[in-house]
């Protein structure tokens, strides 16, 4: 398929372009097969370049000849475009539509995309499972690493290599494997080394409404454990949504099959409440009736912030099982691929200092996200305007970002990145021209060919120039276990996010930078006075033998 | 002292209020503080309350443990103890009791403390802040305002300062006649000059018009406020309160500007509730924010429902509507509300602030509040509750200003000179009657308590601690690239303080704080910039010769007073090493309980809370034998670091 044929209008002259807290800017629109510019042609105004995977919705309007388009962006920005002509318009209109629903993956842009800088490290092979094995290695020799999903046959959401117990074979494996949902069975998610307590996690156990059991499963975690200790399951859904999944032939682990193990449930909302949740979020931010009721109202039924909650006091739970209560944990919801994964992910942030470096954070997004399979494809198609019929959209993985940022903001020295990072990942998970992203499993993205065919975001992101930018000047390791407060007054509005387009961050950026200033100021003093005192040093050392007499 | 009957009780324990954390120690009371020292040597916490700063008291029924007194302060700590003999609480609340109701003046703090000052350090204290040199650096007297002597024997208006600046067209029969017109003598008199457009603000109480009465004198006065500024036609009048109050006070005699017989009067009503409303919304809102195990969904209902930050916004909306009368229009603005010391006093202060950066400094500030609040006679002893007085008359309007300027610094953070600890510390001497600024109700009323010649001031308090209050990313600059401040004003950019309204609850806030963090790094830069010049002196005498310095910031004073107490700023300063030992200390703490044998289930529930309450989540069931102490020990949202 061409691009020219979905592009009725190319180009059109004389179009406003209208930003809130920006100047407005006149100039010429083109369409590309993956770009909506606007160029005023002027040296030094900014031009607009947006992707149309961005776009998530448009809305027209037309006064006289002048028609308008809103578009609305699932980085949450909305922007106006006023275009003289009602037929430019409608044109434009329908390309952006049909550019911004491309359904074939690989017309995607960035299979189209070509780096403008030197790719130094290939973001594809910079987290390799052998490696972090053999940092477990080092540790334990109770695991080992299993091939038996080298073909993707077992589960096909898992990647192909997984770490499991040693003592279990790769044929119970497969057994466990039928037992769970989607084939995914128990595997390690981390090990805590201060203990040797790990986290698994699964998806649901199908012991359907007539108690199936499976004693490859059961084998299977209980290895996990040490002799006599005990662990938890905790259950992402309420004891309610759990019994309901039976019917489905879905299910939970029943006390009788697992006694060394004690189920806890939570209630972490499924995807489709939580896309839900989004749209009233961003409907409240975005509304200028500046009456404070109704704002916190809003802010109230959108149940985001519950959301947030929620989401960080089960991952603090599963924390405080591993390094207070010194037990096991194993989390699943029904999939295992959404709330699992924020609560795995973010009890390593917790527990574990590497995971608060810009790297060890890459390597838990790897890891935890990519290669566990949490369909970003699928949850990220839409944001917060899509109107029309959602399938399978939810903001899982901005949720997951969310509550990093509350962590963040309660421990801003413990984190080598900002929230510059948070707010990247964010954009790039919705619309990129790099390949991480795409698809919705490793199998799949071996299928696209993405790591020869397209760029990872980790090729761009950790060149030091752009790393720079996400760099945290407060940070200072330390490897502490950190435990947030989760009341709702220490969590707090994610502005950065939420609020990004309705208001000016001027002053909010010049005094980022002037706190920058400060420390790179202590920085330099410090240097200045280590080199003044070796001079120092130097000649006082020099002169010395002419003073003894 | 007499009151004192029972000055120590030992084995008391303090219960956290949002966990079913506790810790043992003793209790002692003396003729001016509520003492609390822990027993545990190793981190021995110490809770000074001063009786001023006790707002309620209430003895809950006995309990197994003892018999529990809670505390609610007026700077929002809420202490809880369990006393283990009922007589001993009952004599610690009757005591407290007595000694929280002072019956004079001459009981409250500020007479009896001494902060070891000679008594010209102390009326120097006191000269640090003169209103007179405040006009005049806004330039009054000027051709149009003049001082007048109208008020010296406090004669027109008892509740006014002595010193007022009237336009040079308002004659003493004007301003008395004026005065008589409006509730207890408070005619217009000029609180800020916006000198680039020789725009004034003034200020007043209500007209007492009732449904028809006119008083020339008083439309004589308002158009000579009017004429005195070329720039505009018209002056606003804006009154503070929403309409249906201002027509409710018609009915007693009293209302609003008739704009038939006001030439040139653009009148406007600004819609900020009374005294009374506020203080029920205050009382709403800590009562949700005090809510163990609070939900989310709880929490922002409650704050809707308490209408806290609705009225913070119209106080702000108002401002913002003075200021951009003024600057903007280059109008003259008249403000008042029914008296004119609550209401009047926000608007004319936030005003003048959002208008004028000097208010932006620490010393400006002072100024502001000296000026606005306490000259003019906010009646601080009515609304904090110095003297057992009518509570009706208690309300949170000061602290409603603090709220204000904070949620300004959240969105201006480069724009003022104080950090957020600064609004709080003045919170809480506001409250603690300690210093002598705040006492009363009335400039009179001060000058008969003698308060100059009796007690010190808070101002030079502050400003020898002027460190602490530093906002660390402060830019002088950002002044005059903004010289007014246009804040939005949209509902989602107004935050929950919650440093303010849970000062004392170290749970809730962040454990490292970017405001220590940076004002440490500054402190170091300036102690380096000595170090290298030091350096350098050293240098030269070896005859190498260095490029100057550039000092990034003037070098100031380096003597460094000791910290206050913050938890804002975390733990007082201490060297990253103390830190870690800190931090270190305290896990092992953890570690020794957490490995202490299964006769401590009583501390594993002290630790964390436990099951049903709310903290990460519910451990439900239990392993075989082992009961409740199995579960696992849920810290409700404490944010400790352990290795």
């Amino acid at each position: 398929m061409e691009f020219a044929e979905l592009i009725k209008t190319p180009r059109v002259d004389g179009v406003v372009l209208r930003r809130p807290f920006m100047p407005t800017v006149e100039g010429t629109l083109c369409l590309t097969g993956h770009h909506l510019i606007l160029s005023s042609r002027q040296d030094n105004t900014e031009e607009l370049w947006l992707l149309h995977a961005n776009i998530d919705s448009t809305e027209k309007r037309f006064v006289g000849s002048l028609g308008t388009i809103i578009v609305k962006c699932k980085d949450l920005r909305v922007i106006q475009l006023d275009i003289p002509g009602m037929e430019e318009c409608l044109n434009i209109a329908s390309s952006i539509e049909a550019l911004s629903t491309l359904d074939s993956v690989s017309l995607m842009y960035p299979f189209f995309y070509r780096p403008l800088f030197e790719v130094i490290e290939d973001g594809w092979q910079s987290f390799v499972p052998e490696e972090s094995f053999k940092d477990l290695e080092s540790m334990t020799d109770e695991w080992r690493l299993s091939e038996v999903n080298k073909d993707f046959s077992v589960c096909p959401s898992y990647p192909s290599l997984l770490t499991v117990p040693r003592d279990i074979d790769d044929e119970s494996l497969c057994k466990a494997a039928s037992f769970r949902h989607g084939g995914r069975f128990p595997v390690l998610s981390y090990y805590h080394k201060k203990n040797g307590m790990v986290i698994m996690r699964a998806a649901q156990p199908l012991t359907g409404t007539n108690g199936r059991r499976c004693k490859e499963d059961e084998k299977l975690i209980n290895a996990t454990l040490c002799a006599g200790k005990r662990g938890y399951i905790i259950d992402t859904r309420t004891i309610a949504v759990a019994q309901q999944a039976k019917a489905r032939g879905g299910g939970f682990e029943q006390e009788a099959n697992y006694p060394q193990w004690r189920r806890i449930h939570k209630a972490i909302e499924r995807s489709n409440v939580l896309q839900d949740s989004l749209i009233k979020l961003v409907e409240a931010c975005n509304d200028q009736s500046h009456s404070m009721d109704r704002w916190l109202s809003k802010l109230e039924a959108s149940n985001w912030q519950s959301n947030v909650k929620e989401i960080l006091t089960t991952a603090c739970l599963a924390a405080q099982c591993i390094d207070r209560e010194g037990a096991s944990v194993l989390v699943h919801g029904t999939e295992g691929t959404d709330s699992t994964l924020q609560v795995t992910s973010l009890a390593q942030i917790i527990l574990d200092p590497a995971c608060r470096t810009i790297r060890g954070f890459e390597v838990l997004i790897e890891r935890e996200w990519l290669q566990a399979g949490h369909p970003f494809q699928q949850r990220c198609a839409q944001s917060a305007y899509s109107n029309g019929k959602l399938r399978s959209e939810a903001p899982v993985f901005l949720l997951f970002l969310d509550c990093v940022w509350q962590i963040l903001r309660q421990f801003p020295c413990s984190f080598q990145f900002n929230e510059n990072l948070l707010i990247m990942l964010f954009e790039h998970a919705y619309a990129s021209q790099f390949g991480t992203f795409l698809g919705n499993c490793v199998a799949e993205r071996g299928k696209l060919q993405l790591s020869q065919k397209t760029v990872s975001l980790w090729s761009w992101v950790n060149r030091p120039q752009e790393l720079e930018r996400f760099l945290n000047p407060l940070y200072e390791p330390n490897n502490l276990v950190i435990w947030p407060s989760v009341a709702p007054q220490s969590l707090l509005l994610w502005e950065g996010v939420f609020l990004r387009w309705n208001r000016s961050t001027k002053c909010l950026d010049e005094a980022y930078q002037e706190m920058v200033h400060i420390i790179e100021y202590n920085k330099e003093l410090q240097n200045k006075v280590n080199s003044l005192r070796r001079q120092l040093a130097q000649l006082e050392t020099e002169d010395s033998p002419l003073q003894t007499p | 002292m007499e009151h004192i009957r029972t000055p120590k009780v030992e084995q008391v324990k303090l219960l956290d209020r949002f966990s079913n954390k506790s810790v043992i120690g003793t209790l002692h009371l003396t003729a001016t503080h509520l003492i609390f020292v822990e027993s545990n040597s190793t981190s021995a916490q110490e809770i000074w309350i001063l009786h001023h700063h006790i707002a309620s008291m209430e003895k809950l029924s006995l309990t197994t443990s003892g018999c529990p007194l809670l505390i609610q302060c007026r700077n929002f700590r809420l202490v809880h103890f369990v006393i283990p003999r009922e007589r001993d609480c009952h004599d610690i609340y009757s005591s407290l009791l007595r000694l929280l109701r002072p019956v004079s003046y001459d009981e409250l703090y500020a007479f009896s403390y001494n902060p070891k000052q000679n008594d010209q350090q102390r009326e120097e204290g006191w000269q640090l802040i003169d209103l007179a040199a405040e006009f005049e650096r806004m330039g009054v007297p000027c051709d149009q305002w003049q001082l007048t002597d109208v008020n010296r024997e406090y004669k027109v208006c008892e509740t006014y300062p002595r010193d007022l600046y009237v336009p040079i067209t308002a004659s003493k029969p004007i301003i008395v006649g004026s005065s008589k017109f409006r509730s207890k003598g408070r005619f217009p008199v000029l609180t800020y000059f916006y000198q680039e457009k020789k725009a004034a603000v003034c200020r007043c109480s209500q007209p007492l018009s009732g449904f028809s009465a006119r008083c020339l004198e008083d439309e004589h006065m308002l158009q000579a406020i009017s004429k005195a500024n070329h720039n505009s036609r018209y002056i606003y009048v804006m009154d503070t309160r929403p309409k249906l109050n201002a027509l409710a006070n018609r009915a007693a005699g009293k209302g609003y500007e008739n704009e038939d017989n006001y030439s040139n009067i653009r009148f406007q009503f600004v819609g900020i509730e009374n005294i009374h409303v506020m203080r029920g919304s205050l009382q709403k809102l800590l009562e949700v924010v005090g809510t163990r195990s609070l939900s989310m969904t709880d929490y922002l209902v409650g704050l809707e429902n308490s209408g806290w930050l609705r009225h913070i916004k119209a106080i702000m909306d108002a401002a913002i509507f003075l200021a951009k009368a003024v600057t903007v229009e280059g109008a003259s603005v008249l403000v008042h509300c029914s008296d004119g010391w609550d209401r009047t006093a926000q608007v004319c202060a936030l005003g003048s602030l959002l208008m004028d950066p000097y208010y932006r400094t620490i010393k400006g500030f002072m100024v502001l509040i000296e000026k606005d609040w306490i000259s003019f006679g906010h009646k601080f002893a009515d609304r904090c509750d110095q003297l057992d007085p009518d509570q009706k008359e208690v309300s949170p309007i000061f602290t409603q200003f603090l709220e204000c300027v904070w949620q300004l610094t959240e969105q201006f953070p480069q724009a003022f000179e104080f950090s957020e600890w600064f609004l709080i510390q003045i919170h809480e001497h506001v409250h603690s009657c300690q210093f002598g600024n705040f006492l009363g109700n009335s400039q009179r009323q001060r000058e008969v308590l003698q308060l100059k010649e009796r007690t010190y001031s808070l101002w030079a308090h502050l400003l020898s601690e002027k460190q602490n209050y530093m906002n660390p990313v402060y830019s002088p600059s950002f002044a005059e690239s903004h010289p007014v401040l246009e804040p939005s004003t949209q509902a989602c950019h107004f935050k929950f303080w919650r440093n303010m309204y849970h000062q004392y609850d170290r749970s809730m806030h962040p454990r490292q704080s970017i405001l220590k963090q940076v004002l440490t790094f500054k402190e170091s830069n300036r102690e380096l910039e000595g170090t290298v010049q030091a350096l350098k002196t050293k240098l030269q005498k070896f005859g190498v010769s260095t490029s100057p310095l550039k000092p990034q910031t003037p070098p100031r004073d380096r003597s460094l007073p000791p910290r206050p107490q913050s938890l804002i700023l975390g733990a007082p300063l201490l060297s990253r090493k103390e830190v870690q030992q800190e931090e270190d200390e305290e896990v092992f703490g953890e570690e020794a309980r957490e490995d202490a044998p299964a006769s401590t289930d009583g501390e594993r529930t002290v630790e964390g809370s436990s099951a049903t309450e709310n903290g990460y989540g519910e451990l439900t069931g239990s392993f075989g034998s082992k009961n409740e102490p199995a579960v696992v020990t849920l810290e409700f949202g404490v944010a400790r670091m352990t290795c």
